[in-house]
């Protein structure tokens, strides 16, 4: 088991990556030093409190439990986490001495041992995550049968609205789609969203951008449109659909089925986290990468009318936890279950392959979900190289080169991976789809990532892989 | 489900969706249905049958930097201000207790620079974008991100300011290799050959005029004036053949920077023509029984002096006498007063009366003779005592010519000068030459500056008129000060006088004065090699 040791610090950019928003990581960064806290300190069990002195005359209590994470302060702030969390923890980070090592103060062990209580419960009671029947399960499974019923049929009604649509946008032609502009699309994506199927709605919205996304966009809203009307015509005859098949048709059209089946324990390293703006929600995506299993896995987290998701793992660190897949779209969504013990701040990368070798295992992919944008995916040994406007990963050891996606390319990441390579070959996490690679994380094989030499178990670490770092590119 | 054998093609699949189905229906009739059946199995296996792309040229890998790494916790440390730095609003409000981390990222810089460690990849490109909006960064930010920041820059047109000015050390040859050397200089676009020149003056100063001199009559004017700029550096009498000539040159602002470079040259000949012209023009006198200064003015400008750089014609506004004796004063070797004043010290010279009212003009070009000529006996003399009043003293009232005079000073003495000027005379006038002092500030320089702080506290004034002094002493003020400065952070009563409230900010104020301080000082020790 772990040592009793303070858990392992986070760098500053994981811990700024908490921020919900850049007020917060401002006014957090504002805070995070030394001057204004005071009774702090942090424990082996991932502990870390402190108080803060603010404009009133009490300091504001702030506790974070680094396992979650989860924050608790007594400032009125209903941000989360708050601006002293995040000064904490940056505090924290910086390993000042402001935060000895010690015994948890009372003010700060009361919540700890509420919250660690209850998500020990939930770990027993199999809660949602475990996702038997009889956890989530309602009382009366016919009243259940025929809600689904009912919803299905409203999806139905929908799909129809929007084989409709379609039909009558190729019958006038894509020329007057680009007159018509967002409205239309709106309307009928919020129509989608009355029909409960917000899938489809994400997918007509995304339809609305695209005469607006430069030449060639009559190109690329036809292949939409034609990949709309195949998810339409999927969901219209799903019944004649083999199941792994119809799961996946369900997934993407936004009746998502619960997570099942037994959890895969593992130590899951945190690849990437990134928020993407999805109508009036946020979405969050946070990409694993378990150890053991080799499995990536993929949690999504909503936030809704500008309040940040509430789920946040930053980037590097490694839990300990259960994940359970949800069915359908090559089951790479999962929902996170129990975590044991402290999360560790290193991990090794995945294995990975080449860049030829992803794209093809994209073609590959699209036999069993042939809705899919891209796919996760490790490159080693590849080489940033600028191209035309553009850039290109390419293969140290052969010719084959992937094209960095277009929204990639204008996003400060694109440059510390160029910063990282130096020209080198390097390893990096991505998607890799049919809009080319888009990176969300790289790993620095400078002697100076400043990891440490051993992992979570106590195990010294040798090769020279595990002693880099993962960088976040997004 | 699609079940066509032979699709239509692509292109027409795509014109008959561009202009609808109604005016040109799909290749195999089908209407929109059956057009959007096609389109979908052609997405899909174009998608599926994608192939990678073919590798462009791959660029140069960036030279190897040797520097070691920084210590983790000064790592993290860069980090955190240059993620403070990009984080947009915030500032405008009040400032609060917690320091300003963007103004420590100069010392930071400075300090990692002295310690010669290398910058970590991943931070780079923020410390690029730092550079890119804050010139004054650059030289550090350039040094610290090496060869590697220069590659990366190299790479995205938003940075090149990066490859200009002279920081760009690995493109340049080594300058012990004469044949790559002239190659540059004969070959070179404009900025290479200015930084090259510089690289090689540095290394040795006979070579770089040796260089000049090949193509000097080539170059074009605005070119000439800027390679006998870099002559500054290393200037010495080897170059007195040169300059003299260049006094000839047609360009005007040629003629008059050699004639300023010959003038910082005391042992010159043209140092030695511009003393005989200002002895001419200035000599021991006597008011009644007390020595004195008098002054006669040069009638004309004439074509001699103009040939020494004189500037015939006066800025509008000045009389064109006193604007000639100005220029022959501020040209003259300051030791040549010594021997027509009978021996006096620079100290005694400028304390005699002058007559006819010409002190100010004289005082004003000694003080621009001492300057260009870097003297400190003469500096210091000029700068009087530091508790006279500024309008009262010898020499210059101006501010920014004070502070070039004691920029020349030793730099202790400079830290005294300045406490006492301080001690004198408040905070209200002493900005600019606290700006001239080395930093961390020496005692008693910086339990001067923050006496007059706690001094303006109790008059009851609000800090934010002293912000400029404050921003300077966080940044400034020695970090060890901090354990004794803590006294001031309390919020003592407020005096019946007080500005409403100027209590809270001012201990506000020092509060973030001790936390910069501290953290500074936990910098400093991050950055301590391990």
């Amino acid at each position: 088991m772990h040592t009793a040791d303070p858990a392992a610090r986070w760098t500053v950019e994981q811990v700024l990556a908490l921020a919900p928003d850049e007020t917060s990581r401002r006014a957090g960064s504002n805070l995070g030093s030394a001057g204004p806290w005071s009774g702090g300190g942090c424990d082996g069990s991932g502990a870390v409190w402190g108080l803060c002195k603010g404009s009133g005359s009490k300091p504001y209590r702030t506790v974070v439990d680094t396992t979650g994470p989860a924050y608790t302060c007594s400032c009125p702030s209903r941000k989360f986490p708050c601006k002293h969390a995040l000064g904490l923890l940056l505090v924290w980070a910086s390993g000042a001495s402001a935060l000895p090592a010690g015994e948890v103060p009372d003010w700060a062990g009361e919540w700890l041992t509420g919250r660690r209580k209850r998500v020990a419960d939930m770990g027993k009671k199999g809660g949602p995550t475990t996702g038997g029947a009889s956890a989530t399960g309602p009382a009366d499974p016919d009243a259940a049968r025929r809600r689904a019923e009912r919803r299905a049929g409203r999806i139905t009604g929908g799909a129809q609205e929007l084989e409709q649509r379609l039909t009558d946008l190729l019958r006038g032609g894509l020329a007057a789609a680009d007159q018509s502009g967002y409205g239309l699309w709106e309307e009928t994506a919020a129509r989608m969203v009355d029909a409960q199927a917000p899938g489809l709605a994400a997918r007509v919205r995304e339809l609305g951008s695209i005469p607006g996304s430069g030449p060639g966009w009559p190109v690329r809203l036809l292949e939409e449109c034609a990949l709309l009307h195949l998810l339409d015509s999927a969901w219209l005859g799903i019944d004649r659909l083999p199941e792994p098949l119809a799961a996946t048709v369900r997934t993407h059209v936004g009746l998502t089925a619960p997570a099942e089946g037994p959890p895969v324990r593992d130590h899951w390293l945190v690849l990437a986290q990134y928020d993407t703006p999805d109508g009036k929600i946020v979405t969050r995506r946070i990409w694993l990468y378990g150890r053991d299993s080799g499995r990536t896995a993929l949690l999504l987290s909503f936030g809704a009318a500008g309040r940040a998701p509430g789920l946040a793992l930053p980037v590097g660190v490694t839990v300990d936890a259960e994940m359970t897949p949800y069915p359908g779209a090559g089951r790479l969504r999962a929902e996170l279950g129990e975590q044991f013990g402290v999360p560790s701040p290193t991990g090794t990368p995945p294995p990975g392959g080449t860049a030829a070798a992803a794209i093809g295992a994209y073609g590959d992919a699209l036999r069993d979900d042939p809705w899919l944008d891209a796919r996760p995916v490790t490159l080693r040994e590849v080489i940033p190289v600028p191209s035309g406007g553009g850039w290109q990963l390419v293969d140290a050891a052969g010719e084959a080169a992937l094209p960095v996606a277009p929204s990639a390319l204008s996003r400060p990441g694109l440059w510390k991976l160029v910063a990282l390579s130096g020209g080198a070959p390097i390893t990096v996490f991505g998607e890799c789809g049919h809009r080319g690679f888009d990176p969300l994380a790289a790993w620095s094989m400078d002697a100076d990532a400043g990891a440490c030499g051993v992992d979570a178990d106590g195990v010294e670490i040798s090769s020279i892989d595990t002693m880099s770092e993962i960088v976040p590119l997004i | 489900m699609p079940r066509t054998v032979t699709p239509a093609p692509w292109e027409e699949l795509v014109t008959s969706a561009l202009l609808g189905t109604d005016r040109r229906p799909a290749e195999g009739g089908g209407g929109p249905g059956g057009l959007l059946d096609a389109a979908a199995l052609h997405t899909v296996q174009r998608r599926a049958g994608l192939l990678p792309a073919s590798a462009a040229a791959r660029p140069e890998p960036a030279p190897a930097d040797p520097r070691p790494p920084l210590p983790p916790a000064a790592r993290r440390r860069l980090a955190q201000l240059l993620a403070d730095r990009s984080a947009p609003g915030g500032s405008g409000g009040r400032r609060g207790t917690a320091p300003d981390l963007t103004e420590l990222i100069p010392q930071w810089l400075a300090t990692a620079n002295q310690h010669g460690y290398r910058a970590p990849a991943a931070l780079l490109p923020s410390l690029l974008d730092a550079a890119r909006s804050r010139t004054d960064l650059r030289p550090q930010a350039l040094a610290f991100a090496g060869p590697r920041g220069l590659w990366l820059a190299g790479l995205n047109p938003e940075w090149r300011f990066a490859l200009r000015g002279s920081s760009g050390g690995s493109l340049l040859p080594d300058v012990t290799e004469p044949e790559a050397v002239a190659r540059l200089w004969e070959e070179g676009l404009f900025a290479e050959r200015v930084a090259l020149l510089g690289a090689v003056r540095t290394h040795d100063p006979a070579e770089a005029l040796a260089l000049l001199a090949t193509t000097w009559t080539t170059e074009r004017a605005e070119d000439r004036l800027m390679f006998l700029d870099s002559l500054r550096t290393g200037l010495s009498g080897v170059d007195e053949t040169f300059l003299e000539q260049a006094l000839s040159d047609r360009s005007r602002n040629v003629r008059s920077t050699a004639a300023e470079l010959l003038s910082a040259l005391p042992e010159s000949a043209f140092a030695e023509r511009m003393a005989d012209r200002a002895m001419s023009c200035v000599s021991p006198g006597l008011t009644g029984d007390e020595a004195s200064v008098s002054v006669e003015a040069p009638h004309e400008c004439d074509a001699s002096m103009e040939r020494d750089g004189v500037v015939a014609v006066p800025p509008s506004g000045r009389g064109e006498r006193s604007w000639w004796l100005g220029q022959l004063v501020e040209a003259t070797p300051l030791a040549t007063w010594s021997v027509r004043f009978g021996g006096r010290a620079a100290q005694e010279i400028v304390g005699l009366p002058v007559a006819d009212g010409w002190a100010e003009e004289l005082h004003a070009a000694w003080c621009r003779a001492a300057v260009r000529q870097r003297d400190p006996k003469w500096a210091r003399a000029l700068l009087g005592t530091p508790s006279v009043p500024p309008s009262n003293g010898p020499g210059t009232a101006s501010l920014a010519e004070r502070s070039k005079l004691l920029a020349i000073l030793p730099a202790a003495e400079r830290a005294e000068w300045v406490a006492d000027f301080i001690a004198a005379h408040g905070l209200s006038e002493a900005f600019q030459l606290l700006g001239v002092c080395p930093t961390p500030w020496a005692e008693p320089l910086g339990r001067s500056v923050v006496d007059a702080l706690d001094i303006a506290r109790d008059a009851g004034s609000y800090p934010w008129s002293f912000s400029g002094v404050m921003g300077l002493a966080e940044r400034c003020l020695n970090p060890a000060e901090a354990d004794r400065l803590e006294v001031l952070t309390t919020t003592p009563d407020e005096p019946e006088d007080a500005s409403p409230g100027a209590n809270g900010y001012w201990s506000e104020a020092f509060q973030r004065l001790v936390s910069t301080l501290r953290l500074r000082s936990a910098i400093d020790l991050e950055l301590i090699p391990g």
